[in-house]
């Protein structure tokens, strides 16, 4: 089986995030980027596959400016064969995510894409969902084990009670939950080795695929901050100050 | 124009979310609750009580038994034509289906709505809240999820809406359910809880949280969360997560305890209307949103706090 996965470019998960004073967004200047975290989690799970001989290849896909070629770079040293950069330095939305996904499908004929359930810079959650339903396939969201059986794909969920497993027909799209795995560091051979894999470069325009966001951003704000509380000395003030000044208790 | 909503329910209730959800809608225009299971009429019936509701659609159908996407996300679409809106309350089922409906609608949703500013224009967190982003949508039909702390939950009772019953989209044949390992608790759902005590890795292991933490929130009568790293770690289930990527809670008081407050921890508990925090690390990034942080060995403090606590009404 044939996998594409894709791998978004965000700032990294340690960073504190900077609304930019004039509103438009956030900082992304000399911040430090990296693979969004549970795109990670899909590319060790496409690797695990491969290792256990279900994929036959495996196909990193990100789309955003030149520079998230070096997040498709992580991607092949972590073990992907083959890197495609749709290359835009537009905004893009999910929605046209996963259009320029489904014009990747049509090219590449693979059996299963798999995508991070949400990018931890928009938080959208959306992408692989439309997908699926682009391209009318199953979809195995929030997925924390994935296991093929007869053809299909059981895959568990997690869900607001707890797990849940579906089975789901191939090809399927399905989307990274924390549980899933826990991905490997690249080795430095392997690093090396990523240096010499291909990666193809492709526009949106050349896929036929307008990108066009459909959500304008007026504005970005802070969030109102909290105020600074303060230490108690021990568990009688605590509850007292529950009790008393919170009346919460 | 009418403002469609899919209820988020097991067939015989509602979920709580879906009230905030119903709540967010009737800010748009008159609310229709569409109620897509299988023996539904439980659910049905309770969204035909919330007063804030004005119709109740009922596709009632073996498909729909669980809230399989492939299944219930084409009935959805279809139904949507008629509507200016279609909001689901950001829980694992609505999380899971609109974007479905999204893209066969050709519509960018959009996602975790805190704040409805205009019919076209709404206010939604990214970067795990860091930042408030207000976007305008030029789509035809609004799909839209709904956070559902920044909502008030609608009233539940004193209402008769008609009940309509729809027809099914059959099954789309791709996905079919197969089990659940659902948590058993007896305590209140956790983002609809008016008490969160959550632990974090500082508890070590999962029959610390069944010693120490369980007999804190049986006094306050307060569900239990945690942080990614307990639940990481294996000391409780997956549905206890609180954060960016896990639940959002807003209770009137959140009690961290060995949880040092990483960002994606405080974008799903900061909202929280009292905080508390029980951390032996001075240093602690918890102790910067808390109102009252306690300092010192949560094995020491937390029995204390449950021997000092009113016995509960
Ligand atoms: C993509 C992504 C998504 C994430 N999503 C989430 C999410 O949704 N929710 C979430 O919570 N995290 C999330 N995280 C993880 C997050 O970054 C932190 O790693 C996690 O929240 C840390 O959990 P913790 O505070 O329990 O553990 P730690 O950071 O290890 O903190 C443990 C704390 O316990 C204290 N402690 C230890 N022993 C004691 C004791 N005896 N008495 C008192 N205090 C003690 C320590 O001082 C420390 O402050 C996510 C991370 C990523 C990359």
């Amino acid at each position: 089986m044939k996998i594409l996965v894709g791998v978004k470019r965000v700032i990294d998960y340690n960073v504190k995030v900077r609304v930019k004073a004039d509103g438009t967004g956030v900082e992304t200047a000399n911040v430090k980027m990296s693979m969004n975290p549970f795109d990670e989690i899909g590319v060790e799970e496409a690797v695990r596959l491969k290792e256990k001989g279900i994929a036959t290849e495996i196909v990193a896909v990100s789309m955003g400016p030149a520079a998230a070629q070096e997040t498709i770079r992580t991607a092949l040293a972590m073990g992907a064969d083959r890197g495609i950069l749709v290359q835009t330095d537009a905004e893009l939305q999910p929605l046209a995510v996963a259009k320029l996904f489904k014009a990747l499908v049509a090219k590449e004929s693979p059996q299963l894409v798999i995508l991070g359930k949400q990018a931890i810079d928009d938080d959208c959650n959306q992408t692989g969902q439309m997908l699926a339903a682009l391209l009318g396939w199953a979809q195995g969201t929030f997925a924390s084990k994935v296991a093929p059986a007869d053809g299909r794909l059981e895959v568990t969920r997690e869900v607001d009670g707890g797990l849940e497993t579906l089975s789901i027909a191939l090809p399927a799209v399905v989307t990274t939950d924390l549980r899933l795995n826990e991905p490997r560091y690249a080795s430095l051979p392997n690093i090396m080795k990523a240096k010499k894999k291909p990666i193809e470069t492709l526009t949106p325009d050349a896929l036929g695929v307008d990108p066009a966001p459909r959500l304008v951003t007026l504005k970005v704000a802070e969030p109102a901050k909290r105020l600074a509380g303060v230490k108690v000395k021990d568990v009688a003030e605590l509850v007292d100050k529950l009790k008393n000044e919170a009346k919460v208790i | 124009m009418s403002v469609l909503v899919l209820a988020d329910h097991d067939n015989a209730s509602l979920k709580p979310a879906t009230l905030n959800a119903i709540a967010a809608a009737a800010k748009l225009g008159p609310v229709h609750v569409l109620v897509a299971g299988h023996g539904c009429d439980g659910a049905a019936a309770a969204a035909a009580q919330a007063p804030d509701v004005a119709k109740v659609l009922k596709a009632d159908a073996a498909p729909y038994a669980h809230p399989l996407a492939e299944n219930v996300a084409p009935l959805v679409a279809g139904l949507a034509r008629g509507y200016g809106h279609v909001l689901a309350a950001a829980t694992t089922v609505g999380k899971n289906i609109m974007p479905r409906v999204a893209a066969l609608l050709d519509v960018q949703q959009i996602s975790d709505v805190l704040q409805i500013d205009a019919a076209d224009t709404f206010v939604r967190p990214i970067y795990a809240g860091n930042a408030l982003a207000t976007v305008r949508s030029g789509d035809a039909i609004k799909v839209i999820t709904i956070r559902g702390t920044a909502f008030p939950a609608a009233a539940a009772t004193g209402g008769s809406a008609p009940i309509e019953t729809v027809g099914d989209a059959g099954d789309a044949g791709l996905s079919s359910f197969l089990r659940s390992e659902l948590s058993k608790s007896e305590r209140p759902e956790l983002t609809a809880a008016r008490i969160v005590v959550s632990g974090g890795r500082g508890m070590a292991n999962g029959e610390n949280f069944k010693t120490y933490l369980e007999p804190l929130a049986d006094k306050l009568g307060a569900a239990v969360g945690a942080s990614r790293a307990a639940v990481d770690a294996g000391f409780v289930p997956n549905d206890y997560q609180v954060g960016q990527t896990g639940k959002v809670v807003a209770p009137d008081l959140y009690l961290a305890v060995g949880i040092s407050g990483a960002i994606q921890h405080l974008a799903g508990m900061k909202d929280s209307k009292v905080i508390v925090a029980i951390n032996k690390d001075e240093e602690a990034p918890i102790f910067q949103v808390a109102d009252f942080g306690l300092v010192g060995d949560l094995f020491k403090l937390v029995p204390e706090l449950t021997a000092a606590l009113p016995p509960r009404k």
